[in-house]
């Protein structure tokens, strides 16, 4: 097995020795890898972060050996469950996370809980340092009466729902109303709106899981408000997600003008990006009224300026709020929106997967100071060995780039921390023992993988994605 | 705000000139998007056929380290990149998904390249540190009037200021 694996890497090697000036590190350190002990690195979660940084270890630390261990039996976190399944190009970073790990100096553990399956005490006794990059699972909630009822739901469930992250499909979010009502203006936000209103068809052909194809495809769902408390000028979407709504077919997006009052006269003031979009709100409010409604069968309806105030049958409502110094502040007035379900969309946070780590519960992230994980509550010292990356370190917030950026800057510390023997990289370590444990390695993702693209292509689809752990786990071999 | 205005001027400059004398070097840069075995960046291991082909550039790296390359009419200054070891990523692999090939470009040069599009545009408006001569690396395709451009790589992130400078909180 691991010879074939060494061949399939050393022919990816040839033909994309374009990627990353890694690959010829890798045959140097072989050799210094038999005499020399590795410095050994344990990654915990497998998303972009912890991709991420396991590429720029690799690259930079010639003797170093890199483990990725991952709850779940499959690799990519939310680039699999996350990112919206009619944006595959945003999945092409896969490839590149896919090189970094046929690196024979990665290993990759699936189906490995940190804090049930190991703890993190057994980890950083294993390893020499240990890179915490397991992501926010959980969302912020409303704080609101009624907010467990059964048609109020988060937007991190429903997208989880329609990517196949294993559990969510039990979610069965009731699309028998004809009115959506999401609380929230970010991208997971408008991502939702879109996979709601989005034609059918347009859906077949993406990696939406085949429960929520039928769900999508039997959905009754005509309006979708999104809501936000601040006004235009703070809307928190982007413009290439806005413009993606304003040409969906038989869509029609619809404005109401009175929250744009005055915007205009401030459009010479903003910075590119927010003037950009700006202009492209106020230039599709102004086309509204002319606008042919003949094909629209579906609205997508902005409203700015309410911030949730109670959940009642069938309805949401709001408070409607004025803007002082850039804050929502609520008025006495209010306003109901007809909600038949409710989709919360107000961020995510962070869980603590171990009662070892340094956890700040308010922020829902890992106390930390520039990566590195702070020893406790009370003091600024850090943990040695310890660090965190990715949205579990910095909050939920940024694209791509910005996580990427992250983990780099947080790889680079560990190397630099290395290099000042900041911890200690001497003594033996023994690294994660897989042996005799369910666990899922790369060629088992590989066969997973493998099987999802060929039920997919039966059904003209990238990937048909399995969504039970014991099934993947039968499939990968284990 | 003056930014903004140079950028307008130099765009309707553009939209007058290029379409008119760039067409050739649009369909490199188009057969680089549609073809799959162009788009990986294959296409710049291919040293130039001849000297008339050649287009030397500079990058410099986030430490500002300066790298030049030779490269050819038809290459896409991230694969070029890729070719020659320089840390510019490419997460969507060209197809205008993400902002990890985000570069500054030299003011003399920005008037030579095809103007952004509208797709483009929009994605530089989430590149942290955008500046009026910001482009994504993977939408520049070289030709000769690029002979002697640099391409400067953004230095620092969000969260991890490495000048120094410290966020504001939110």
């Amino acid at each position: 097995m691991n010879y074939t694996r060494n061949l399939r890497y050393c022919r990816r090697q040839f033909i994309n020795v374009y990627n990353n000036s890694f690959s010829t590190s890798v045959i140097k350190s072989q050799s210094v890898q038999q005499v020399a002990q590795p410095k050994r690195i344990c990654i915990v979660g497998a998303g972009p972060a912890g991709f991420y940084a396991a590429q720029y270890l690799l690259k930079q630390l010639s003797d170093c050996s890199v483990d990725i261990v991952e709850k779940l039996p499959v690799p990519f976190g939310l680039v699999r469950f996350g990112v919206a399944p009619d944006h595959p190009e945003v999945k092409n970073v896969i490839n590149t996370f896919t090189k970094t790990a046929e690196n024979p100096r990665l290993r990759f553990f699936g189906n490995v809980t940190l804090g049930t399956y190991v703890t993190l005490q057994e980890l950083r006794e294993r390893y020499h340092a240990v890179l915490l990059t397991y992501g926010a699972d959980q969302d912020r909630e409303l704080e609101l009466h009624n907010e467990q009822q059964a048609h109020v739901i988060s937007a991190r469930k429903f997208v989880a729902w329609y990517n196949g992250l294993p559990g969510a499909e039990q979610l069965q979010p009731d699309l028998s109303g004809r009115d959506v009502t999401i609380v929230g203006q970010g991208n997971v936000a408008v991502d939702v709106a879109r996979m709601l209103l989005s034609p059918i068809d347009n859906l077949k052909v993406t990696d939406t899981t085949e429960y929520a194809l039928e769900a999508l495809a039997n959905s009754k769902v005509e309006r979708v408000h999104l809501v936000g408390r601040r006004g235009p000028l703070q809307a928190a979407f982007t413009i290439k997600e806005l413009r993606e709504m304003l040409k969906l077919p038989q869509v029609e997006t619809r404005w109401r003008a009175e929250d744009f009052t005055g915007v205009d006269a401030q459009l010479d003031k903003l910075q590119r990006p927010r003037k950009r979009l700006t202009e492209l709100m106020l230039k599709s409010l102004g086309e509204q009224s002319s606008r042919q409604s003949g094909d629209v069968s579906k609205q997508f309806l902005p409203i700015f300026l309410r911030a949730p105030k109670a959940i009642v049958e069938r309805e949401m409502e709001f408070a409607i709020t004025e803007l002082q110094e850039n804050s929502a502040v609520a008025t006495s007035a209010t306003e109901k929106l007809p909600a038949d379900l409710i989709l919360r969309s107000i961020g995510y946070k962070s869980s603590c997967a171990d009662a070892g780590i340094n956890f700040d519960a308010r922020r829902g992230q890992v106390c930390n100071e520039q990566g590195r994980v702070l020893q406790d509550k009370e003091t600024k010292q850090t943990a040695p060995g310890l660090y965190v990356a990715g949205w579990l370190g910095t909050g939920p917030t940024g694209v791509i780039l910005t996580t990427m950026n992250g983990a780099f800057a947080v790889a680079k510390t560990i190397c630099n921390d290395i290099a000042a023997n900041a911890f200690d990289t001497t003594s033996l370590k023994p690294g994660f023992d897989p042996s005799n444990k369910p666990i899922v390695t790369w060629e088992g993702w590989q066969r997973i993988d493998k099987h999802e693209t060929e039920a997919g292509k039966a059904k003209g689809k990238p990937r048909e994605k399995i969504v039970s752990i014991p099934e993947m786990l039968r499939i990968a071999g284990v | 705000m003056f930014c903004l205005l140079l950028r307008q001027s130099r765009n309707s400059y553009q939209i007058i000139t290029k379409q008119v004398f760039k067409s050739p070097v649009n369909t490199v840069s188009k057969a680089l998007h549609t073809t799959s075995f162009l788009r990986h960046g294959e296409y710049e291991w291919q040293d130039p056929k001849s000297p008339d082909e050649i287009v030397n550039i500079t990058y410099v790296d986030k430490d500002g380290k300066r790298t030049t390359v030779q490269g050819k009419v038809g290459d896409n200054v991230l694969y070029l990149a890729h070719r020659h070891g320089i840390e510019m990523e490419g997460a969507c692999e060209a197809s205008l998904a993400c902002t990890t090939c985000h570069v500054y470009v030299q003011n003399k040069y920005l008037d030579v390249l095809n103007e952004a599009d509208e797709k483009e545009d929009d994605l530089l408006d989430m590149a942290p540190f955008l500046r009026e001569n910001s482009r994504l690396g993977c939408q520049i395709v070289l030709d000769k009037t690029m002979e002697g451009m640099e391409l400067e790589l953004p230095k620092a992130t969000r969260n991890f200021y490495v000048d120094g400078h410290k966020p504001k909180p939110h």
